[in-house]
């Protein structure tokens, strides 16, 4: 059973918990300029680390707020919790970040919004 | 339905002096049973393979038997990290059945237990597959409604599947409590009578045998570290036994599979989620049939030994620890106790987890990728066992003529990209 110590309530066990998978995930903005490929990326291709995995998770039965959270696969080990739109904050939660394939995913260079210019 | 011919192989063992029989069990207790030779070899990897299937376990050994005695390809090796079938293959609950809603699943699933009946015969290897009979059990007004839209459409694929009633059900399996007081009240059920289990070591050891016999080299303790390529092209393999070269290479690594991916630089819509099982202290027999409940995720069947082997559902995080979340097995053992009150007398003895491959869709990938000479075949989720002889015979076809056959092509990873998806998390999800 896992002790997650929720941003907004404290410390918790797991079952109070639902795990939303993969965090940082953007909603390509332009996606009628991507092809049905690359909004695949987008809509069903996960990362999977055996490490240190960068997820989503809700106090269903608490406050039922979402939060980000590092956490090793392996050992189960909560390196860090953070806050929604926050990126992590650790070394190895930075690493986790910047290393995800998904930073490079046409997907996610799609999401960056677009600019408008000023009437 | 897709119909493709059943071409089950050579079959048997093809050195006739290793088969075993009636009389080579009477020769060898003359000699206190001290002379039986070696099930398969101990290989080394040699520098090149015509193809290299990656993973020992059910589904790789599999393949790389159909390889060698449906395609004729036998200058093939099979690596794997552990031991045979030490991984979900040694890990699961060894439930078959093939009563599937989709064709396509219908597809697979019935071409596995096409193979399945007659597997033992085809391996000279008792592989203990008994046709017990596989009754879901049902527990609410909406699950009754969908079951009988399901029980139709399998029939229609021309699969067994037979409606069942409360007092049907308890006539069939006297232990089951169908009060309907209780918190996940029996309201029906339907059974397929051609579904059951099979021994799992003995599957894996089987398939090893017969592929050894046939010239594969079996390669145990030996790791994966890399895939080497030349522009699009699969160029071998780097292991912590050498480079090994082929311009083939199958992965069926079920849990690990995202790992194999990264090393290729491709991405699956993978998540690995531990899958728990336990088992009790052996009894006296008392259940001929395997129960299964969608509801509850719960399987229950009682092993050749006696024991009670109880099936969990999978858990909701990712993990690569085989062990798996206590809140799981809780909540099924508290239903299964309620629906079989004589359990909870029993002690449990073993209680383990199988990292398995969950699929956005639950239904496999089994696929060519954008390397050529690269195959996966992944993405059974929880529902693996039942596939393995219809897995490995699809995949040894797609590996040796480089095209999905009509059974594999729905389940390439095109589909993703195409939006049709297979699903059947409604069969199962998780009581797969």
């Amino acid at each position: 059973m896992l002790k997650i110590e929720c941003p907004f309530c404290g410390n918790r066990n797991e079952t109070e918990f639902s795990c939303g998978g993969e965090a940082h995930i953007a909603r390509p903005l332009a996606e009628n300029k991507i092809t049905d490929l690359a909004f695949s990326e987008y809509l069903f291709m996960r990362d999977n680390p055996k490490g240190v995995f960068l997820e989503r998770w809700c106090h269903t039965s608490g406050c039922r707020r979402w939060f980000n959270m590092a956490r090793d696969t392996v050992s189960h080990e909560i390196i860090e919790i953070y806050a929604m739109g926050q990126k992590p904050k650790t070394a190895i939660g930075k690493k986790a970040f910047l290393s995800n394939w998904r930073r490079k995913s046409k997907a996610e260079t799609a999401s960056t919004p677009i600019k408008r210019t000023a009437k | 339905m897709a119909k493709t011919h059943l071409d089950r192989g050579t079959g048997g063992l093809t050195q006739k002096s290793k088969r075993y029989s009636i009389f080579s069990l009477a020769r060898n207790a003359a000699s206190y049973h001290q002379n039986w030779q070696q099930a398969w070899r101990h290989a080394e990897p040699k520098p090149a393979y015509d193809a290299v299937i990656i993973g020992g376990g059910g589904h790789g050994l599999a393949t790389a038997y159909y390889l060698a005695s449906v395609h004729g390809i036998t200058n093939i090796a099979l690596i794997e990290k552990g031991w045979l079938g030490g991984g979900n293959t040694g890990r699961n609950t060894t439930i078959i059945r093939s009563n599937y809603m989709w064709d396509e699943s219908a597809g697979i699933y019935e071409h596995a237990l096409k193979l399945w009946e007659g597997l033992s015969q085809d391996l000279n290897f008792n592989v203990m597959f008994s046709q017990r009979g596989v009754l879901t059990i049902i527990h609410s007004e909406h699950e009754l409604k969908e079951m009988s839209r399901r029980v139709h459409a399998i029939r229609l694929n021309g699969i067994d599947s037979e409606i069942l009633s409360p007092t049907e059900i308890k006539k069939m399996v006297p232990t089951i409590n169908i009060d309907p007081n209780i918190r996940y009240p029996v309201m029906g059920g339907f059974i397929q009578k051609r579904g059951g289990t099979a021994r799992h070591d003995a599957v894996a050891w089987g398939y090893a045998r017969a592929a050894d016999d046939l010239g594969v080299d079996i390669i145990q303790n030996c790791e994966v570290t890399g895939l080497r390529r030349t522009g699009k092209q699969i160029t071998g393999i780097e292991t912590t036994k050498g480079f090994i070269k082929t311009q083939k290479v199958g992965c069926v690594v079920a849990g690990h599979s995202s790992v194999l991916a990264d090393m290729a630089n491709i991405r699956l819509p993978i998540a690995s989620r531990p899958l728990q099982a336990l088992v009790s202290e052996p009894i006296k027999p008392i259940l001929d049939t395997v129960i299964m409940s969608n509801a509850v995720h719960m399987y229950l069947s009682q092993s050749d030994k006696g024991e009670m082997v109880l099936g969990a559902g999978v858990d909701k995080y990712n993990s690569y620890a085989q062990s798996g979340s206590w809140p799981i097995p809780e909540h099924m053992i508290a239903a299964a106790v309620e629906l079989f009150p004589f359990l909870s007398r029993l002690r449990m003895l073993r209680h383990w987890g199988g990292i398995v491959d969950t699929c956005p869709d639950a239904s496999p990938i089994i696929s060519k990728t954008d390397i050529n000479g690269l195959y996966f075949n992944c993405g059974w989720g929880t529902g693996g066992f039942k596939s393995t002889p219809g897995s490995g015979h699809v995949f040894a076809d797609l590996i040796a003529n480089d095209r999905p056959n009509s059974i594999a092509l729905p389940y390439s990873l095109k589909r993703f990209e195409t939006g049709y998806l297979i699903d059947e998390h409604g069969a199962a999800g998780v009581a797969h």
